[in-house]
């Protein structure tokens, strides 16, 4: 699951990083009224705030998602226009107001999961504030990878270690300091990324008006484990249901995995694999997937007749191909579920039925007697499915 | 022979009298598979699947009690990482854990621990392996096998049963077929399981059934170029047509950043010298093609 930056810049705080003030808008008089107390921060060097587009999608900034203003006035004009803006489809419902950094120098740090070597991994770079994307394809000898012990975790010693081979100069302890923290927030909310970009070199004002530079987390991205929301209570109400798909938080309902895609031929099977594999042989017979729907191991009769009205629910929908190969799924289970749904169902859409495995026999009989159209192989049920979308008999 | 399990496994089910431990268990003892002992803490001294199979409060005591040498895990996720510690303790070798929904971060220090130990860890989230004819350990339905020499690996659960079904169908019987599962961290990669198989005398062809996200295949493949040019080797790679930054159900199956692709896949293993199919049905067919007369 992914949260917003001012969400994530909380957790850090959390576990005691350096992160700037600030302050979450929904009006602009909110913004406003934020802007008025950073403005006339002294510590505030730049004399300026920024106002961030809080949305879950990448690419802010060339999206008009991310502003400077110098006034109040200004700040309030400014975050009207970026609450009024859809960012890649996805509405800006707040925006994150805080003061202008004087950046001296950025960098980048991250952590997160390798699957590779099964341990987690942090990322580090003297060359910040760009994606590290392209620094890994421009420049990868500017990318230092440190991986973390699982049983000892990262020791003082190993920090330090990240913290010169990264560079962060005269600030080496906070930047040692910073990865240990990291690593923390990483673990006390069962993250699987917790990225910095940039971690940056800021100066600020003393109150005497003298400069003074700390190293700080001016942004924050951070993904969590969904296996592991359950045992965090707090984090599941951190979900932007903005960002989703209606669609998506029925499935989620229902145990059901669920993604809408752009077709017309629905699908549901169970297993991911297997549903890839669907959408794949639906595509090579001339057809498009409207979604990719796994109604997951040993799922009843209820779940697949809720598989069955999220997936007419797309009015794109016109054939709806169902392929089961029964392990602990049992074949007769869906077909009751399949029944069922068929039944309540407002709007008449052809389906092609595939049951295998466990009890298809039990569940050929009952489709047969409900007059179904059946497949025997997962590449016949394909094409049927794409003929039927097309509105000709296979 | 066959590698994972075979004539000399003696299995222990950690949550054998859970409603899926209890299913899945009275399955296993059906196709033959040498269950020796299950393991519910507090039901020590029961027995279980009508009488056939003793329970132990531990998986020491089954150990002791039983010579168990390989152990299969049904219990719930909270509670399955600790599970595969106490059948490393227990000195168990080949550990399958079929729990979904583990949180990967816990299953970090546990992947550690059983590598230290020397022990290896099939999945989580994984529908086990069968050895058709003389052990299957997990979820996989028996009926979709047949003996023979072909070495199935597949990070999927369906897709693999699709899979074996067609090779079963064409009269291609298997050796063993190992699911190694979809989590982000798994004891057991695809190069691991290719590993075993070369070593193994009763294989003598691989099928390796893959999906987007990760290099898991990539660098399985790369190693089979090298160590088994030449034997028949076929591939899948499902998620061809998934769109990229989506998590398509399995928790590495996503493309992000142009990487873990299909067609890098398809690329990689085409150069590996792998028959990459485009639909699990025409597996057996290149097989064949690859010269395979099993």
């Amino acid at each position: 699951m992914k949260i917003h930056e001012a969400d994530a810049k909380s957790l850090l705080v959390a576990q005691g990083l350096p992160v700037p003030a600030w302050a979450v808008a929904r009006t602009p008089t909110q913004a406003r009224e934020a802007a008025v107390r950073f403005l006339a921060d002294p510590a505030n060097a730049t004399k300026k705030v920024v106002i961030k587009a809080q949305v879950l999608v990448g690419g802010r900034g060339k999206a008009g998602g991310v502003k400077l203003a110098s006034t109040a006035d200004e700040a309030e004009d400014v975050a009207a226009q970026i609450l009024a803006l859809e960012i890649k489809g996805l509405p800006v419902r707040r925006v994150l107001v805080g003061p202008a950094a004087e950046i001296v120098k950025e960098y980048y740090l991250s952590v997160l999961l390798d699957r590779a070597t099964k341990r987690l991994m942090f990322i580090g770079s003297a060359e910040g504030g760009v994606e590290i994307e392209q620094v890994a394809v421009e420049n990868p000898g500017a990318i230092v990878y440190e991986h973390v012990d699982p049983l000892l975790g990262l020791p003082d010693f190993a920090a330090r270690e990240l913290a010169f081979k990264v560079g962060f100069g005269a600030h080496w302890k906070a930047g040692a300091a910073i990865a240990k923290g990291l690593l923390k927030t990483m673990l006390a909310n069962d993250a699987d990324l917790v990225e910095i970009n940039p971690l940056a070199v800021i100066r600020e004002h003393n109150a005497d008006g003298t400069p003074v530079e700390r190293l700080v987390c001016l942004d924050a991205k951070i993904t969590l484990d969904d296996s592991a929301l359950a045992r965090h209570p707090g984090l599941e109400e951190l979900r932007d249901l903005d960002a989703e798909d209606p669609a998506d938080v029925e499935a989620r309902r229902y145990d059901l995995t669920f993604i809408k895609l752009d077709g017309d031929i629905g699908c549901m099977v169970n297993g991911a694999g297997l549903a890839m594999t669907t959408m794949d042989l639906v595509n090579r017979a001339g057809g498009q997937p409207a979604n990719f729907l796994d109604i997951g191991g040993g799922a009843k009769a209820d779940r697949v007749a809720a598989a069955m009205r999220l997936i007419l629910e797309d009015p794109a929908v016109k054939a709806i191909l169902v392929n089961i190969f029964g392990g602990i799924t049992r074949g007769d289970e869906v077909a009751k579920g399949l029944i069922e749904a068929r039944a309540q169902q407002v709007r008449d859409v052809p389906m092609v039925v595939r049951i295998v495995g466990t009890n298809a026999a039990e569940a050929a009989a009952l489709l047969e007697a409900a007059h179904f159209v059946t497949a025997a192989s997962l590449d016949e049920a394909a094409a049927k499915a794409v003929a039927a979308a097309k509105g000709v008999a296979a | 022979m066959s590698i994972l399990i075979g004539r000399d496994t003696r299995l222990v089910v950690q949550g054998i009298t859970g409603r899926e431990g209890e299913f899945h268990s009275r399955a296993m003892l059906e196709y033959g598979t040498p269950l020796v002992a299950g393991v519910t803490p507090g039901k020590g001294g029961l027995m279980a699947l009508d009488g056939k199979v003793p329970v132990f409060d531990t998986v020491a005591e089954a150990v002791r009690q039983t010579g168990a040498n390989t152990s299969c895990i049904f219990v719930p996720a909270g509670g399955a990482p600790d599970a595969v510690l106490e059948s490393v303790a227990a000195g168990v070798k080949v550990i399958f854990c079929i729990t979904e929904g583990i949180p990967a971060l816990d299953m970090i220090p546990v992947v550690e621990m059983v590598r230290l130990a020397g022990a290896q860890l099939i999945g989580p989230n994984c529908p086990g392996a069968t050895s058709p004819g003389s052990a299957k350990v997990g979820i996989i339905p028996g009926s979709i096998h047949r003996e023979g020499r072909v070495g199935v690996v597949s990070r999927s659960g369906t897709l693999t049963y699709e899979a074996v079904q067609a090779m079963t169908d064409a009269g291609l019987g298997q050796s063993t077929c190992v699911g190694i599962g979809g989590d982000p961290v798994i004891g057991t990669q695809h190069i691991d399981v290719l590993k075993l198989f070369a070593e193994d005398p009763d294989t003598d062809a691989l099928v390796l059934i893959g999906e987007i996200g990760g290099s898991a295949e990539e660098e399985a493949a790369a190693w089979a170029a090298e160590h088994l040019p030449d034997m028949p080797k076929v591939a899948f790679i499902a998620g061809r047509t998934a769109p990229e930054g989506k998590r398509m159900g399995h928790a590495g199956a996503i493309i992000s950043g142009g990487k873990g692709t299909a067609a890098s896949k398809v690329t990689a293993l085409e150069a590996a010298g792998f028959r990459v199919a485009g639909s699990p049905t025409e597996l057996p067919a290149l097989l064949r093609e690859a010269g395979y007369r099993g």
